[in-house]
């Protein structure tokens, strides 16, 4: 069976994600709940002069929005609150390396609501 | 065990079966929304085509042309439900039908002290409007448990109504996740006894079963005509004449008027004083086409194909392994679909990978949360029409085995 969505990249990172977990003491935390399937996604963070300098991803879901965090981790790490909070749903299609199907992009971009909810509040 | 021999042969009536000669449609989303006959788009065009006119306003003949096919439709449709024709009013849909029911009939009769009573298997959109409606008049809102079998506690309803202070009861007939058939009959009475009203969210029951609205004798029996074979943007609200007399219009506007003056207006007497504005009428006229349809099939013949196809795919679940269903056992106490979930891998994952294959079911919640929450998350869910064969749910289930596989395969470390 051939999917493109599923490819190896998504399948890595569902099997063994990077930054998983939570850090004990954040500076910043968010737990978020997709509006359109029920996943679940909680992420917890420290700050340096704006700056992400530590993140980690928890959660219950498919294998897109799981994964999709964990490929993101990285990326946030450096990145400062204003950056991220202009980001759009387009980069997360960028990192994953292709399109995503409209059904799924709620999903795929589950982590960017929480960091940026995280870093609203 | 039902026989096979009761399923129906319909599925040259559906075009979109048709879509793609390559890959087979397997469509099993019907509780989302069902394919249409050649009967309703036909309807429907004839009215754009040869019968375009706005309904009770002109004289001309093409304008009785149309009011007539939009009043015909009303009669279909008052016909499928064995509802009074006055007693049946074209909403957009479910929800608008349960919303008017709440702005018109609710706000003005639930009020401080007064109970809602609601059940844990409601589509959102018969728990919100209650909910609303509870948090504006300062009312009370109480949901019915349903048990590990997918049935409503019908002790908890008889405790709760016997306190006596039970306005209204809104409940499904048909869970639009576990696919339990209601006991619309006893709760309704056990409602009257105790002095409540109660409205029935028939939109998962009117495609799949025989409704009697007489014999149910709920104060409002509310349905989407598109799950039931119709276009969208149409639905219904039946309810006794003497009870919508009472109601005061909810939108305003042209049309359901008798008259008015610089100091007074006179509305026109129910369905019409709820059709405020040009009715949606290539869509109740389709509507009638998918009543009159569902009619020359047969309600009984539809409830026994469906009790056919909810029997099979039991069945096959079951021989599948790692697969939990959801709802009641017996085939005859549901209808229409049938949730499951499959061990290690997420129900979206599965609705994509199947999707990929061409067949069609849906993964989430079924706008059902509180239900999905009481049964552990989401759940993949096929659902039944009356072009759906056996054959479909073979193929459904070769494409869930060789997607589970091939996940595994995967994911495996």
């Amino acid at each position: 069976m051939e999917d493109p969505l599923y490819k190896d990249l998504i399948i890595e990172h569902f099997r063994d994600p990077r930054n998983r977990g939570h850090l004990e003491c954040p500076d910043r935390s968010a737990h978020v709940k997709s509006p359109t399937c029920g996943d679940e996604l909680r992420v917890t963070m420290c700050l340096e002069e704006d700056r992400i300098t530590e993140i980690r991803f928890d959660g219950e879901g498919c294998a897109i929005s799981q994964a999709s965090a964990s490929i993101a981790s990285d990326a946030y790490i450096g990145m400062t609150a204003r950056a991220i909070l202009e980001l759009h749903e387009d980069w997360v299609t960028q990192l994953l390396g292709g399109p995503v199907s409209r059904s799924r992009r709620p999903c795929a971009s589950l982590h960017l609501m929480a960091v940026k909810q995280a870093l609203r509040h | 065990m039902a026989s096979a021999s009761a399923c129906l042969e319909v599925r040259g009536d559906f075009p979109l079966l048709e879509r793609c000669a390559a890959q087979p449609l397997v469509y099993l989303d019907s509780a989302a929304t069902a394919l249409k006959p050649k009967a309703v788009i036909t309807a429907m065009s004839h009215y754009y085509e040869r019968a375009t006119a706005n309904v009770h306003r002109g004289s001309y003949p093409l304008a009785e042309e149309a009011t007539e096919m939009y009043e015909e439709a009303r009669m279909r449709v008052a016909e499928l439900c064995n509802a009074p024709y006055e007693g049946t009013v074209f909403t957009r849909g479910t929800t608008e039908a349960i919303n008017l029911v709440r702005l018109s009939w609710g706000r003005a009769r639930i009020g401080t002290g007064d109970r809602v009573v609601v059940t844990e298997m409601e589509h959102h959109s018969n728990l919100l409007p209650w909910r609303a409606l509870c948090e504006d008049s300062g009312a009370a809102l109480d949901i019915v448990p349903v048990d590990s079998q997918g049935r409503l506690d019908m002790q908890s309803l008889l405790r709760l109504l016997d306190s006596g202070r039970v306005k209204l009861v809104a409940v499904t007939h048909v869970s639009n996740v576990l696919g339990t058939i209601n006991p619309v009959d006893s709760i309704v009475s056990a409602c009257h006894e105790a002095g409540a009203a109660c409205l029935i969210d028939g939109a998962q029951a009117v495609p799949h079963l025989p409704v009697d609205f007489t014999a149910i004798s709920a104060d409002f029996y509310v349905w989407s005509g598109h799950k039931a074979l119709g276009s969208t943007g149409i639905g219904v609200l039946h309810a006794d004449p003497s009870i919508l007399e009472e109601m005061p219009p909810l939108m305003l506007g042209g049309e359901m008027v008798q008259g008015v003056w610089p100091d007074r207006v006179e509305y026109k007497p129910p369905p019409w004083r709820f059709e405020a504005g040009t009715p949606p009428i290539a869509e109740a006229i389709g509507l009638g086409a998918a009543a009159e349809y569902l009619l020359r099939l047969g309600l009984a013949r539809v409830q026994a194909h469906d009790a056919v196809l909810t029997e099979y795919a039991l069945a096959r679940l079951e021989r599948v392994g790692g697969i939990t269903t959801f709802g009641p056992a017996i085939a005859d106490d549901r209808t229409g679909v049938v949730s499951f979930r499959l061990d290690g891998v997420h129900p979206h994952d599965l609705a994509d990978l199947l999707g990929r294959r061409g067949i069609c079911v849906r993964a989430g919640h079924h706008c059902a949360q509180p239900l999905s929450d009481r049964i552990g998350g989401p759940t993949t869910r096929m659902s039944f029409g009356p072009y759906t064969t056996t054959s479909d749910i073979d193929l459904c289930i070769d494409g869930l085995i060789e997607a589970r596989d091939h996940f595994r395969s995967l994911t495996a470390l």
